[in-house]
């Protein structure tokens, strides 16, 4: 009992501390995330109900909205699949713990090579010129990942401002080809760049683009490469430990500009879709804020590729969801944005609680 | 002569939104923690600002209110990442779509509760805004364009530099501060309290780009809303933090170049024609060769606050 | 409760437990230190040492029990409450700012106002007198030597007042001359009435500063006995917890010859300056070569030049007569090179901490094969070999690594170096951070290895291990042999003094 007392009388013991737990198993994180989904839907429901709404009503419009229609279910698909891609190309380098949040700039980089091709050789036939257009926005979009790689292992150059930085001067090429060399003629007014041609369009396949297909095979793909493929082990094992990879033979510089390029490129793809399959044409709001939504999909994903398919399809039923609540309930359409931000505050939030757990002071008497 | 004193005059004022994101970015950093949501701190602070003014119709209230707003922006950014061990980027990028989502939505909502379709703020706050006129000292020639006619933000944006490095280089606290951005581990083990400070000085950081946004839509939009008005200052903010090194009155400076760079292209005479998208491009240009070549230097003193990006746990084993 | 104490200590710990997840790593621990005098906490790795006087400087919270300093119960919090106590503690791996100088580091978190550095000179310069400190004040951290930043930090603990103060393993890093200046130190404190905690594994250190002895076992205090009154085979049972006779197979061979062979062998460090100078020295198959020499004396540069991780800046060193300097890492494995090292961080450098068993097992064989794919079969059913043949304990071959105890994690990754049936075994520290069972499984791995006509190069730490275990045994100091000795012929005395620089001239 004095010992009690003492204890009181000199400083206090933390009324809450962090301790570390015995991790939580898979089933469970799942779980613990699910239930942090849920928990942010009712603070947004909240959020909702302040502004003098029916959240239900919001939220069965957002989701009925994004599938209402056979319009609105190939309108979400397109909001998915630059998505997707990008999510999946930013997990290379998330992989390797190369921070690389230059998705955006890479998407862009990725668009402005295909459109040369989509500009200037319409004329090609019509498969040879989707090939290139395709390998052109890999080409754009890698050499954008390849740059700060490139620094990165040469001088050890931060590379998540690096990449931050070349967003925007990636943004800022665009509008300087859009007002000079590329500026359409024939376009009165606002400067622009040309519509692309018939000829330079994605093909329609059930009545979407075909980024859709590509999406796929991004998706098949960046899974096999990172689970059963020597390449993959690689960048797992340098994202782990560059001493580690050393130590194991591998050549560390090589792989981080040949996964950069990749991460890089395959955004760059998503680029190449956006501006043939969706816009028609390049404009600066190309990439419009995909590269950095995907480095939240990619993260909230686990860096799985299936995970992340899952969290990409869940923000584009959000995003093309919240244009209808727009519509209906005459609410913003920043909504989406604000509801997005609520959740991800829930779920980032959450990931402690796989790792640690609070310990109160009254908790720790009754266990002594 | 007077197009380059007005020049100079312009260049120091639009650098000022950049120079207070900045300077939060940079108290931000020197605890450990980089924050990418400084555009939706600004965002949120504008919009309070904004909505406060309005409703006040008090200058002081209304950064007061952008103050509290962006601090409490930074407040979500600190609970995630200091308390809960959130990964920053991911956590920052959220803040910047939440943040810049939450002003639009205000905003919108505000709109269409209004009778004019439009917000403005109220006259006798605009007036407040305007450019100092100092009797006497305003109207001397270069001197008093150069140092007394500035909206009273660039006084205030110096001021808080200047604070701030007194702060950080002579204080104890300042001292302590720092330590927890090299190493949160010695920090500790030397009895600073590093969860305490990271708050405090994330929620100042906050506040203070809050003042930053209260800028974009008081000065450069004159008082009347519009969507997305801060309008990817916040990213030249953080790139100014590189640039700078990591030093508020390097900022200041830094600030006005910037600044400059913003509005070069309206002063350059005609006859050279550099495209336009190429001034704006100037600053993210500048800062990446600063960037590798302070890598290249490996200056040790002069770059990122080492722990900057890692979250602590102190019993981590 | 606390009436009943006879005396008033200046540090008695009562009942400490503390949990890491499921690890128990104090368990009911008792503990008491009087004014002027130098404790020593004898333990294995592992057994709570640090973990225990962590909660004494406010780094961790005891779970149970409870602190008295100078008979009053105290809460520690925090390193200020310590500090405020007067405890303070000198952490094995430095807590440092880097970019500061040795005085803005010194005051650091002290409760005072900033002062002009001229003024704070002077006052730490006051306190290096009284204990015969040498430090530049306004030396920056990053430029100091591993003992100018020991320094700093017991400078900071005397800054703040402290009369208790904990030294975690500090001679780890020092060489005997550096070790017996802070002894010196040390015995100036004890001397002006102030406790002394020294954490440490060396016998002959305990011998020689401490006054009495407080040994941890697996978590526990199992005794505390007078210095004077014991001999390094007692403490050693006492911390092993049975009778050990430190016996170590040593199996003779009949010499087949040199395999490996270093001509002017000079490595630099990854920083620039120079690792290990002008090494000329063979290894034998069948013959385990001992390394010794205070700790960063150039073993960790000798082990990753072999291995090709370091390039030599000149000399040879030639493998089955082929020179191998300059070749990647990759190279000399696919030269047919089997050399095989086990790195001193072991999860840092050896296995992928995040990975199972089987993936460890592919790290260094994974690009054998055709093709793109990954060929996870033969790897796994290796480690499931490696289980059964070294009792490792695991849930799982693909729970990741970290989850395993340090003993574990050596047998998997020395157990993966010896199935590539190498040719010549590196191996650093392998034992470091093993309780006694587990050095000696590795040891008889070792011994298996030489019977197989391996030749075996073994850095340690403890002398005696060296000496039993090794044919020949190699000295470095600072980045120099000083001698190559026969390990049955020579003494523990003689291979201290090489190690501080004698030079021997026989040649084994």
């Amino acid at each position: 009992m004095s010992v009690e007392m003492k204890r009181t009388k000199k400083s206090k013991e933390p009324l809450i501390r962090t301790v570390k737990r015995t991790e939580l198993s898979g089933q469970k994180a799942v779980l613990l995330r699910i239930a942090a989904l849920l928990a942010a839907l009712v603070a947004g429901g909240i959020f909702i109900l302040a502004i003098g709404y029916n959240p239900v009503l919001v939220y069965k419009t957002m989701i009925s909205g994004a599938f209402r229609s056979k319009l609105a279910f190939q309108g979400t698909v397109k909001v998915l699949i630059p998505l997707l891609i990008t999510s999946l190309g930013v997990t290379l380098a998330f992989k390797m713990k190369f921070w690389n949040i230059g998705a955006e700039g890479q998407l862009i980089m990725g668009a402005v090579f295909a459109s040369y091709f989509a500009l200037f050789h319409d004329t090609l036939p019509h498969w040879i010129l989707m090939i290139l257009m395709v390998l052109g926005g890999m080409l754009g979009g890698g050499l954008m990942g390849l740059l700060p790689a490139y620094f990165k292992s040469k001088f050890n150059t931060n590379e998540t401002l690096f990449t931050l930085m070349l967003n925007y001067i990636a943004l800022n090429f665009v509008v300087y080809l859009r007002e000079g060399p590329w500026r359409d003629p024939n376009s009165p007014g606002y400067a622009k760049i040309a519509r692309f041609s018939k000829n330079a369009q994605l093909d329609k396949v059930f009545g979407i683009h075909a980024g859709w297909i590509i999406a796929i095979v991004i998706l098949i793909f960046v899974s096999i490469y990172l689970y059963v493929t020597k390449r993959g082990y690689e960048i797992s094992v340098v994202g782990e430990s560059q001493a580690t990879a050393k130590y194991a033979g591998m050549n560390v510089k090589k792989i981080v500009l040949r996964t950069m390029f990749l991460s890089g490129g395959i955004c760059g793809i998503a680029g190449m879709i956006e501006a043939s399959g969706s816009a028609v044409t390049l404009t600066s709001g190309i990439a419009g804020g995909v590269g950095f939504t995907a480095i939240i999909v990619a993260w909230l994903g686990g860096l799985n590729p299936f995970y992340i398919f899952i969290v990409a399809s869940l923000f584009s039923i959000m995003e093309k969801g919240s244009s209808v609540v727009e519509s209906t309930f005459g609410l913003s359409g920043a909504c989406a944005d604000v509801l997005q931000g609520i959740i991800l505050f829930f779920v980032l939030g959450c990931e402690f609680f796989v790792r640690y757990q609070f310990v109160t002071r009254k908790e720790r008497g009754a266990r002594a | 002569m007077s197009m380059l004193i007005k020049f100079i005059a312009v260049s120091i004022a639009s650098g000022t939104p950049i120079l207070f994101g900045t300077l939060g970015e940079i108290i931000t950093e020197k605890v450990g923690h980089l924050n990418l949501g400084v555009e939706g701190m600004m965002a949120i602070g504008a919009c309070a600002g904004f909505m406060v003014g309005m409703s006040t119709d008090s200058f002081l209230l209304a950064l007061l209110a952008a103050f509290a707003a962006g601090a409490f922006a930074a407040l979500i950014y600190a609970v995630l990442t200091v308390t809960f061990m959130a990964n920053q980027n991911v956590t920052g990028l959220t803040l910047t779509i939440f943040g810049v989502g939450f002003a639009n939505f205000c905003g919108y909502y505000a709109i269409g509760k209004s009778e004019s379709g439009t917000l403005k703020l109220p006259e006798n706050i605009t007036a407040q805004m305007r450019n100092i006129n100092i009797e006497g000292l305003s109207d001397i020639p270069v001197i008093g364009p150069l140092l007394f006619s500035y909206n009273p933000f660039v006084y205030i944006g110096i001021v808080t530099a200047l604070l701030l490095w007194f702060y950080l280089r002579r204080t104890k606290t300042g001292l302590n501060t720092r330590a927890i951005g090299e190493n949160p581990a010695a920090a500790d083990a030397a009895g600073i309290k590093v969860t305490k400070w990271k708050y405090i000085n994330i929620c100042l950081g906050g506040g203070i780009c809050g003042i930053g946004g209260a800028y974009t839509i008081m000065i450069i939009n004159k008082g009347v809303w519009i969507s997305d008005c801060v309008g990817g200052l916040g990213w030249i903010a953080v790139a100014l933090v590189i640039f700078a090194g990591w030093s508020p009155v390097k900022a200041i400076f830094g600030s006005f170049i910037f600044g400059a760079l913003r509005q070069l292209k309206y002063y350059v005479p005609a006859a050279i024609t550099i495209p336009g998208a190429f001034y704006d491009m100037l600053p993210y240009l500048i800062t990446t060769i600063v960037l590798i070549a302070t890598s290249i230097r490996t200056s040790r003193e002069k770059s990122q606050p080492e722990a900057c990006g890692t979250n602590y746990f102190r019993e981590e084993r | 409760m606390a009436d009943k104490r006879k005396e008033n200590f200046a540090i008695e710990c009562v009942g400490i437990t503390k949990r890491f997840g499921s690890v128990l790593a104090n368990d009911h621990i008792d503990l008491q230190v009087r004014n002027g005098e130098v404790l020593a906490l004898l333990g294995e790795n592992g057994s709570g040492k640090t973990t225990l006087m962590n909660m004494l400087s406010g780094i961790y919270h005891p779970d149970e029990g409870s602190i008295f300093v100078n008979g009053e119960e105290a809460v520690i919090n925090s390193p200020t409450d310590a500090s405020e106590l007067g405890i303070g503690m000198i952490h094995q791996h430095f807590k440092l700012v880097d970019v500061f100088s040795a005085m803005e580091n010194i005051v650091l978190g002290t409760k005072e106002k900033y002062e002009k550095p001229a003024v704070l000179e002077e006052k730490i310069n006051a306190i290096c007198d009284k204990f015969g400190l040498e430090i530049d004040a306004r030396k920056k951290v990053y430029n100091m030597s591993v003992s100018e930043k020991q320094t700093v930090e017991i400078l900071k603990v005397l800054y703040r007042g402290a009369n208790v103060l904990i030294l975690d393993e500090p001679t780890a890093v020092l060489t005997p001359q550096e070790t017996e200046k802070l002894f010196r130190i040390l015995r100036n404190m004890k001397a002006q009435g102030n406790a002394v905690i020294i954490i440490t594994h060396k016998l002959n250190e305990v011998l020689e500063i401490s006054d009495r002895v407080t040994i941890l076992r697996k978590g526990q205090s199992i005794d505390t006995v007078e210095t004077k009154d014991c001999d390094a085979n007692q403490l050693t049972e006492l911390m092993v917890g049975r009778p050990v006779s430190l016996e170590i197979e040593r199996p003779i061979m009949d010499e087949v010859g040199t395999i490996l062979s270093c001509k002017n062998v000079t490595i630099k460090k990854a920083d620039g300056t120079i690792g290990v100078r002008n090494l000329n020295f063979d290894m034998k198959t069948g013959e385990i070569l001992g390394v010794a020499g205070v700790a960063g004396s150039g073993q960790k540069e000798l082990c990753e030049g072999i291995a090709g991780l370091l390039k030599a800046e000149c000399g040879e060193i030639h493998y089955e007569g082929k020179n191998i300097v300059g070749k990647t890492p990759e190279e000399i494995i696919n030269l047919g090179i089997s050399m095989s090292f086990v790195p001193e961080d072991r999860l840092g450098m050896g296995l992928v901490a995040s990975m199972g068993m089987v993936e460890n097992m592919l790290l260094k064989t994974y690009k054998k094969g055709k093709g793109p794919f990954l060929v996870r079969k033969p790897a796994r059913s290796l480690a499931e070999k490696l289980v059964k043949k070294l009792g490792i304990v695991t849930s799982s071959v693909d729970t990741p690594v970290r989850f395993m105890s340090g003993g574990n994690v050596q047998k998997v990754l020395l157990g993966r170096e010896i199935e590539s049936n190498p040719k010549v075994l590196i191996t650093a520290y392998p034992v470091r951070g093993l309780d006694i069972n587990s050095s000696y499984t590795i040891y008889d791995l070792l011994n298996e290895q030489k019977k197989k006509d391996v030749a075996v190069l073994y850095v340690g730490e403890d002398l005696d291990v060296l000496l039993e275990l090794c044919d020949r045994i190699l000295v470095l100091c600072h980045g120099e042999i000083t001698g190559i000795v026969d390990a049955e012929e020579t003494t523990k005395e003689e291979i201290g003094l090489m190690m501080t620089g004698e030079s021997v001239k026989k040649e084994a």
